[in-house]
């Protein structure tokens, strides 16, 4: 045994904490590594959802007037709602973690809940958007149709691949949307059940982290995709 | 047996042993050896596929596998190898079982994850078989569109998907190690007394989180546009090929990293303790990880120099590609500056080791061949090319995981297997490895492409060559799965410290506790503490 390995205590701390891991020294050490491992996940969510934008940027320097047509096309007003929707649902959710904090566990439960329903409204508006789209044949794939004057643009194929791409990142980003109402019932339902406290609310940070960033997302998809030339300069 | 009762030591082996005891551990070093399971089923997957490849080649004529069959095999050997041996075989197996241990932590810091980790692995490994049982894949393992999502017949989705799940087990593992290693530290363990596999693995760890998203939502893509046909990468519909490139490579490069640096961080191991002295410089050692992780993510490009990138783009790549060969060379100056007046110790991890810097070193300076631009037009898509990674994926991280599962087996199942078959072992690979590719650098500097069936006449002698070499090499793989099997049942107790080494992992008992160490170590000073005077048990 090298000299330096001397023995540390774990029992004198007595009464652990009901949230405590076994495999964690103390809830500080505890919060920290989840804290440290939600920032890494999102990281990763930069990367992941980066890949997309770069395609976006390249063909949006590429075909101009292709990415002004198909913005043209995409519902502003339902885009806005949602935006206004989702910046709502960060404010419930940073009002939810505040109340956490400080121990207002039924205040924690309405926040939660409301944070849900605004993200519920968010994703019926997106699929009222996406059926308006595939009743106009704007889905990409073997019935995909642009017309300008009821007959094929030439710029067609281009405009595909700019709903290809709005599909991709506005689906990517839904599919967040769901994972993060799923998240949200647990975390409600745990609030409800009284297992925060200021000593410990983890999973409602977090959650938190994980929300504002798909909110985050959605604030730099919508302008990429809804404002590309609404004021007429292309086309 | 004797009817005396003999106590036996509780260890993470032996405390359950039911299959869902198994199946739904949490522990860190039960997780390792799941992945040495599939790992291992993998690498003897991928290695038929490579000696079907190399039956083929042994005469000029397509007389064993039709060129389709012989497209589908390379590309199977290659999605194999790559995403289910190369990319987990050090952190997943070796990282998962020792990281914790060297840094005096009960576990890693999110336990059901790193469970999780391995189920996602698990799956895209099925997914992968599956489409090998269906048939297989021809696009060659780096999917190149359009081939990939409009020519190919064959069954480019569900590998694709397969690959795209196996990458959220790296993204999640790398996540995870990353936690551990920044908050799980016993006290005392500062960053700089982490035996240096530790840097290795956290600088593997960033390149997993930061890399791998790119390449799964490349695949993404690549399944959406092979399914829906969007045109993103059909150039008659406006899209661009080389843009899949461009994104399949900023992961696929630094993947080459992935897959180097921990058997690096292995190696650091291995030569202190088998020369008695501690890893010369230390901090350069750590650093030149670090240094080669980033530098790893701005080179992509260098995989592109013939795919029509402007010339000024590939300059800058070409220069960056250069620049990433100094922190690997200066890994592998102070690695010889630490076998200087050491006390060498022959034992089988130091065989593999030896293998390494010597593999290591060719693969890596055929790379600066290939990193300048002239010269990688005359090279590219030959057996050079072929030759050049194989130094680096198969002599340099499957040597380095070798001396690394030499290394750390006493200690992963308190058995010692058999020191001389081991040393054999080592040799084998590393004639048998010469063999095979030595001759394919000639072969790639002469013109042969890679990825045909056929060949011209002339090239047959050095053919054979590399398939005898191949037959060599693949005795040098049984021989360790053999003694390592045997040794469960047979070997020696270890005992805790075998080679007598320095580092946590050795102050405990051998197969470990199921939590580690009875009480959490303090830490007084630096990983490496060898003295050449010490006595040395064989």
């Amino acid at each position: 045994m090298p000299d330096g390995t001397i023995a540390a205590h774990d029992e004198h701390h007595g009464r652990h904490h009901p949230a405590l891991q076994h495999h964690f020294q103390d809830l500080d050490q505890q919060h920290e590594a989840s804290t440290l491992g939600m920032w890494l996940f999102l990281v990763t969510e930069v990367m992941f959802f980066g890949g997309l934008i770069l395609a976006y940027t390249l063909y949006r320097i590429w075909y101009p007037v292709a990415w002004a047509l198909g913005s043209e096309e995409l519902n502003i007003y339902m885009g806005g709602f949602n935006t206004i929707v989702l910046i709502g649902s960060s404010l419930t959710m940073a009002l939810a973690v505040r109340s956490a904090q400080t121990g207002a566990q039924r205040a924690t439960v309405g926040w939660l809940v409301l944070t849900i329903a605004l993200g519920l409204t968010f994703l019926v508006v997106k699929f009222f958007e996406y059926k308006e789209k595939f009743e106009t044949g704007h889905v990409p794939g073997p019935n995909f149709h642009f017309l300008r004057g009821g007959v094929e643009s030439p710029e067609s194929p281009h405009v595909q691949i700019f709903f290809s791409l709005y599909f991709a990142l506005t689906g990517v980003h839904a599919l967040h949307m769901i994972i993060g109402v799923g998240l949200m019932s647990v975390i409600a339902t745990m609030a409800y059940r009284k297992r925060f406290s200021p000593e410990w609310y983890t999973p409602v940070e977090l959650g938190g982290l994980y929300w504002h960033f798909v909110d985050i997302v959605w604030i730099f998809l919508f302008p990429l995709l809804y404002l590309v030339d609404r004021s007429h300069h292309i086309v | 047996m004797e009817t005396m009762v003999v106590e036996k030591p509780v260890t993470y082996i032996n405390h359950a042993h039911t299959v869902s005891s198994w199946l739904l551990t949490k522990d860190h070093k039960r997780i390792g050896i799941l992945y040495l399971i599939v790992v291992s089923t993998a690498f003897a997957l991928g290695g038929i596929f490579a000696t079907l490849i190399r039956m083929e080649l042994t005469t000029p004529a397509g007389d064993l596998l039709s060129a389709d069959v012989y497209n589908r095999m390379f590309t199977m050997h290659g999605v194999t190898m790559v995403f289910f041996v190369l990319v987990p075989a050090v952190p997943a197996v070796l990282g998962n079982f020792v990281m914790p241990l060297m840094i005096g932590a009960r576990d890693v810091a999110f336990p059901r994850l790193n469970l999780l980790s391995w189920y996602v692995f698990t799956v895209g490994f099925l997914f992968t078989i599956a489409s090998m049982v269906l048939g297989g894949v021809d696009t060659g393992w780096t999917f190149y569109t359009p081939y990939s999502s409009q020519g190919s017949e064959s069954n480019v989705l569900i590998t694709g998907i397969g690959v795209f799940i196996t990458g959220f087990s790296s993204i999640l593992t790398g996540l995870n190690f990353m936690v551990t290693i920044h908050r799980m530290r016993a006290p005392g363990m500062t960053w700089f007394r982490l035996p240096l596999f530790i840097w290795a693995l956290y600088s593997t760890s960033l390149v997993m989180v930061l890399g791998t998203p790119v390449i799964a939502i490349t695949l993404l893509m690549l399944v959406l546009e092979r399914g829906l046909h969007l045109g993103i990468f059909d150039p008659r519909l406006g899209g661009d090929p080389v843009l899949f490139q461009h994104l399949f490579w900023f992961y696929s490069h630094p993947a080459v990293y992935i897959m180097i640096l921990p058997p690096m961080g292995v190696i650091s191991e291995v030569i202190a303790c088998f020369s008695r002295k501690n890893v010369f410089g230390y901090s350069f050692v750590a650093f030149s990880s670090l240094a080669i992780a980033v530098f790893g993510f701005l080179v992509w490009a260098h995989h592109l120099f013939v795919a029509g990138i402007s010339p000024y783009s590939a300059l800058i790549f070409s220069f960056l590609s250069f620049a990433v060969a100094i922190p690997s060379a200066v890994k592998t100056f102070n690695w010889t500056a630490t076998l200087y007046k050491g006390a060498i110790w022959w034992k089988t991890p130091m065989m593999f080791v030896f293998g390494f810097l010597g593999l290591f070193l060719v693969g890596g300076l055929t790379g600066v061949f290939l990193a300048s631009l002239g010269l990688d037009i005359h090279l590219t898509d030959t057996y050079f090319v072929v030759a050049h990674f194989h130094y680096i994926m198969v002599g340099g991280a499957i040597m380095g995981y070798f001396a690394g599962l030499h290394y750390w087996w006493p200690k992963m199942t308190g058995r010692m297997y058999n020191d001389t078959l081991g040393k054999l072992a080592a040799l084998l690979i590393f004639v048998g490895f010469n063999l095979t590719f030595g001759p394919q650098f000639i072969l790639g500097y002469l013109g042969m492409p890679r990825r045909y069936h056929v060949y011209p006449p002339e090239f047959q002698v050095l053919n054979v060559l590399s398939s005898a070499g191949a037959s060599i090499l693949a005795v040098g793989y049984v021989l360790p799965a053999l003694y390592f099997l045997y040794s469960l049942k047979f070997g020696a107790p270890a005992g805790a410290n075998p080679w007598k080494a320095t580092g946590l992992e050795w102050t405990t008992q051998s197969p470990p506790l199921p939590e580690n160490f009875l009480t959490t170590p303090i830490v007084t000073e630096g990983a490496y503490h060898y003295s050449k005077r010490e006595i040395k048990v064989a």
